[in-house]
């Protein structure tokens, strides 16, 4: 199993996630987009970071870069590919996933931790959780308001393509426990597969014992799992 | 501004000639007082930047410090201000600080970890304080988040003293071992010059010369074109690039472009390896046609740095710079002479020694009149929870929270102390493994950063060696043991005696401190002419230190409630020494003037024996007392699951306010289920008082001397989010 962490020009959770990824016996290694998606990929991992600074959007220089066609390819396959935080405003610019993820509702970049609602534990990401269980993840965007069209959001919500929403400590989602004013308080979905998966929130920053929680190690066990 | 009569007398005696115009703006921006220290120097010999940590000590990029028993693993530091661009332009000034002592950790050839800003503004309550501090922190915040550098602790006052002349001091930690590090010292003629980055442009002329004068009414709209505008997009690729040339062994030495652009990088690079240099100025990769001799020179274009490179390996650094879509030009080589020397389309248009031109400026013996401390003269009839209130309130002493929240301080995942604690404590993985008990864990490494302009404003050298003293108590609460120092001294406009005077007085507080507790000052930058039409601004000698600790525990600042409480290092409480409330936010609040605190009579030993203590299983919570005193420490503490019932009954040892407000720093707030173990350990080195106990109440409730106060954690919550509510 090795997963290729993509790196783009400006990425900065890069080594981060293949710390997280190695602690957890996942093999994963640092690929430059230019250089092109290595032979016989088992998972993709686009991670946190500013990729061509933010120029234009969050995410739409990079999502026009050669290495996510091959990305798409490998997703059409059924390889895992997990978008965390720019990774993925990269996802959902690149069509992985639908929706985008917009200025946040104070317009100022947020680093704090938040609870989360895993909403369905039946996807490689959420395996390791229970479904309603509440969960402690980092955040750390200027750009993380999920925003998509009514139709498509109650498509998401029927289809049980939501992961986590963002709740207060006993699970309750309402708009007080909304970070950034994400729509339904939603933090991360799945594409039209579930082996493809975008979260705002950073598991990779809650996967190391050494600095504290690890309770985003289950999300990160998905390349496993899928 | 331009070169003093003096000065150019000086050099046309050097060069034999009236210097050409591109020499003399070199001149005038190396021999600023911001390049070339001259007010400053001759007062900086106080320090004692010696040890056997130091690798590399002042006076290169960023110092370099080894870390203990690990064999080799070294973190660099660094510190510079920034506060003349950004009070003209806060988030592009801010932006660029931060931008430019990033660089200073990649010319040690190390890799940046940690930030750190210390902050000063005008009185909160002013619209322009509060447009300053939006902009500030947003700067900071768009330039280290999108590096993927983590800010980790720093500070942020209020004072009048900085209405017209706001103060950004940024510091950064890197990480480099032995075989990797280079320095900016150029080591062989024959080698080129390679400049590697951002494209130059007309931007940040004259930055240095523009720093070293007073701030003028019409700054923010005459001098926006002396400040630079970051693009932390090549900063970052430039951060990796450089991490690939040193990767593959490719440079030989290396220096930053900053103050006073290419002529100050390249010509004290080779000048410090005792060199000189032939440069062609149009070989530099600009973004703008026609540029002059002086402006390549001056330009102080961001994201640019300068490599020293064998022949050989040219083309391998041009390759690694085009994959990170940098720019790379080949603009000369090091060459024996000693001779600083440019072409300009091949004719010579500088042509001078290049230790004269940085090192050359004589300097300044400023006659100063020494500070005096002011009377007593206390408020009277104010009401306890009225003052309580004031002061857990006031922006100075309130919740942080608004400020570091923008900042992404858990990125490279290290950070085992956020901020809001005493200090940053992080993982350092890479060092130390081999010695730690399991074999497993690194080197803790705690970050604090700071100063008080209250302190250094009622007494400025007693109140400087209270910020070494506060600052290495951060370090201690946390468990670690203090290992170095850099220091940003920032002062007004030093022709003036009594502002040269207290100048004086904190250089002095600071170095006799971190002398005391051994703590070599291994850097730092100097920063004067912080003078508007508003004044001078206080004194303000910000610290930014770090200790280390096996393994990365460290005891919160929040109470568990489970243990009991205990004050150590009180000197007024013991009855050794008068109570004071001078420099105390108290007196801020209320008014009224007073002699600054007592301190104790051996912190060496205070901080030796609280980072062993907070090291103890026992310990269950540690908390520095500073800013706001015992009051404001305790309020600190408490949380919704665990609160604190304290009484202080001291009727002869002073009065309600000064056991609660005043400031004396070197203590420290104990939460343990080893009270008697406390007692013994600081028996001889600091009194001991015994506060009460934590409980699970999740309030406050504090008598002191018959007078009593009950706040929950809500209420206290609401009364620290001052900065939170009136910025939101």
């Amino acid at each position: 199993m090795t997963v290729a962490v993509v790196r783009f020009g400006g990425s900065n959770c890069d080594r981060d996630s293949v710390q997280a990824l190695s602690h957890l016996g996942i093999d994963a290694e640092l690929v430059w987009h230019e250089d092109g998606l290595p032979e016989d990929i088992e998972g993709v991992m686009l991670p946190g970071g500013f990729s061509y600074g933010d120029y234009l959007r969050a995410g739409a220089m990079a999502a026009r870069s050669p290495i996510m066609q091959e990305v798409r390819e490998v997703a059409a396959e059924g390889v895992p590919v997990l978008g965390v935080c720019n990774g993925a405003q990269i996802g959902c610019e690149s069509s992985l996933t639908p929706g985008a993820f917009t200025t946040n509702r104070s317009a100022r970049f947020q680093c704090e931790h938040v609870h989360l609602r895993v909403e369905n534990a039946d996807t490689p990401w959420t395996a390791a959780y229970d479904e309603g269980q509440v969960v402690e993840f980092p955040i750390a965007h200027g750009e993380g308001r999920f925003e998509i069209d009514d139709d498509r959001l109650e498509a998401l919500e029927a289809d049980d393509r939501i992961l986590f929403k963002y709740c207060d400590e006993s699970g309750a989602v309402h708009d007080g426990a909304n970070p950034n004013g994400s729509k339904h308080n939603v933090a991360g979905i799945t594409g039209e597969d579930d082996t493809v998966a975008v979260m705002m929130p950073h598991p990779e920053r809650v996967s190391l014992p050494d600095i504290g929680a690890v309770e985003g190690q289950g999300v990160l066990r998905g390349f496993a799992e899928a | 501004m331009s070169l003093s009569d003096a000065d150019h007398d000086l050099v046309v005696e050097e060069l034999g000639r009236e210097p050409t115009q591109a020499e003399a703006a070199l001149f005038e921006n190396l021999w600023s007082e911001h390049c070339a220290y001259r007010s400053s120097r001759p007062l900086l010999g106080a320090f004692d930047s010696e040890g056997d940590q130091v690798v590399v000590g002042p006076g290169d990029d960023a110092a370099v410090v080894e870390l203990p028993d690990c064999d080799g693993t070294y973190i660099t530091m660094g510190i510079e201000s920034h506060n003349h661009p950004s009070y003209v332009d806060p988030f592009d000034g801010a932006a660029t600080g931060v931008g430019g002592i990033v660089r200073d950790t990649l010319s040690m050839g190390a890799y940046p970890i940690a930030l750190a800003d210390s902050l000063y503004f005008g009185d909160f309550d002013r619209e322009h304080s509060r447009y300053l501090l939006e902009g500030v922190v947003e700067g900071i915040s768009h330039y280290g988040n999108c590096i993927g550098v983590p800010t980790v602790t720093g500070s942020a006052a209020f004072h009048d003293g900085y209405e017209g002349n706001p103060l950004v001091n940024v510091s950064c930690i890197g990480l480099v071992d032995e075989e990797r590090m280079i320095t900016a010292v150029a080591q062989q003629p024959g080698n080129k010059l390679v400049l590697v980055g951002n494209s130059t442009g007309r931007d940040g002329l004259g930055g240095a010369s523009f720093a070293s004068e007073d701030l003028a009414e019409d700054a923010e709209t005459e001098d926006r074109p002396a400040v630079q505008v970051g693009d932390p997009y090549t900063e970052k690729l430039l951060i990796e690039a450089n991490e690939q040339l040193i990767d593959e062994g490719l440079i030989e030495s290396a220096r930053d472009l900053g103050a006073a652009g290419l002529g100050g990088a390249s010509s004290e690079l080779v000048a410090k390896g005792g060199l000189g240099a032939e440069i062609e100025l149009t070989e530099v990769h600009e973004r703008e046609p026609n540029m002059n001799a002086m402006e390549y020179l001056l330009a102080e274009s961001q994201e640019r740095m300068c490599y020293e490179v064998a022949p050989e390996n040219v083309d391998r650094v041009r390759e690694i710079a085009d994959r990170f879509d940098l720019g790379a030009s080949v603009i000369g080589e090091v060459t024996d002479t000693g001779d600083y020397v440019c072409t300009f389309d091949g004719e010579t248009v500088v042509d001078c020694d290049a230790e004269f031109l940085g090192e050359g400026a004589p300097f300044n013996d400023l006659p100063f009149e020494e500070p005096t401390q002011p009377e007593r003269d206390l408020p009277d009839g104010v009401a306890l929870d009225d003052a309580f209130e004031s002061v857990v309130a006031s922006p100075n002493t309130a919740s942080k929270r608004w400020v570091y929240r923008q900042y992404d301080h858990e990125v490279q995942v290290r950070t085992a102390t956020p901020p809001g604690d005493d200090a940053a404590v992080l993982a350092v993985r890479e060092a130390g493994a081999a010695a730690s008990d399991d074999g497993e864990t690194g080197v803790g490494l705690a970050y604090t950063a700071g100063a008080d302009p209250n302190w250094t404003d009622t007494a400025p050298y007693e109140g400087a060696r209270a910020v070494a003293l506060e600052n290495a108590t951060n370090l201690a609460a946390k468990g670690t043991t203090p290992l170095a120092a850099v220091d940003c001294l920032n002062g007004g406009n030093p022709e003036k005696p009594e502002v040269y005077g207290a100048f004086k007085g904190i250089v002095d507080g600071l170095a006799d401190m971190c002398s005391t507790l051994d703590i070599p000052v291994v850097g730092g930058n100097v920063s004067l002419y912080n003078d508007s039409v508003a004044g001078p601004i206080p004194p303000t000698p910000t610290l930014a230190a770090v200790g280390t600790k096996d393994g990365y525990e460290a005891p919160p600042m929040s109470l568990s409630g489970e243990g009991e409480l205990l004050l150590v290092g009180a000197r007024a409480l013991e009855g050794d020494a008068e109570p004071r409330l001078g420099g105390s936010e108290y007196l801020t609040q209320f008014g009224g003037t007073d002699r600054f605190p007592t301190l104790l009579d051996a912190p060496d030993a205070f901080i030796e024996t609280l980072a062993d203590v907070a090291d103890e299983d026992a310990t269950l919570a540690t908390h520095d007392l500073s800013h706001g005193g015992l009051a404001v420490g305790l309020a600190e503490m408490v949380h919704e699951d665990a609160g604190a019932s304290v009484e202080v009954d001291a009727p002869n040892k002073g009065s309600v306010a000064e056991l609660l407000f005043g400031e004396q720093p070197g203590r420290v707030v104990i939460e343990t289920t080893d009270a008697r173990a406390v007692r013994e350990a600081f028996d001889g080195v600091a009194p001991v008082y015994d506060l009460g106990a934590a409980d699970d109440s999740g309030a406050l409730d504090l008598t002191v001397t018959g007078e009593s106060l009950s706040y929950d954690a809500d209420e206290i919550a609401g009364l620290r989010s001052t900065i939170t509510n009136e910025l939101e």
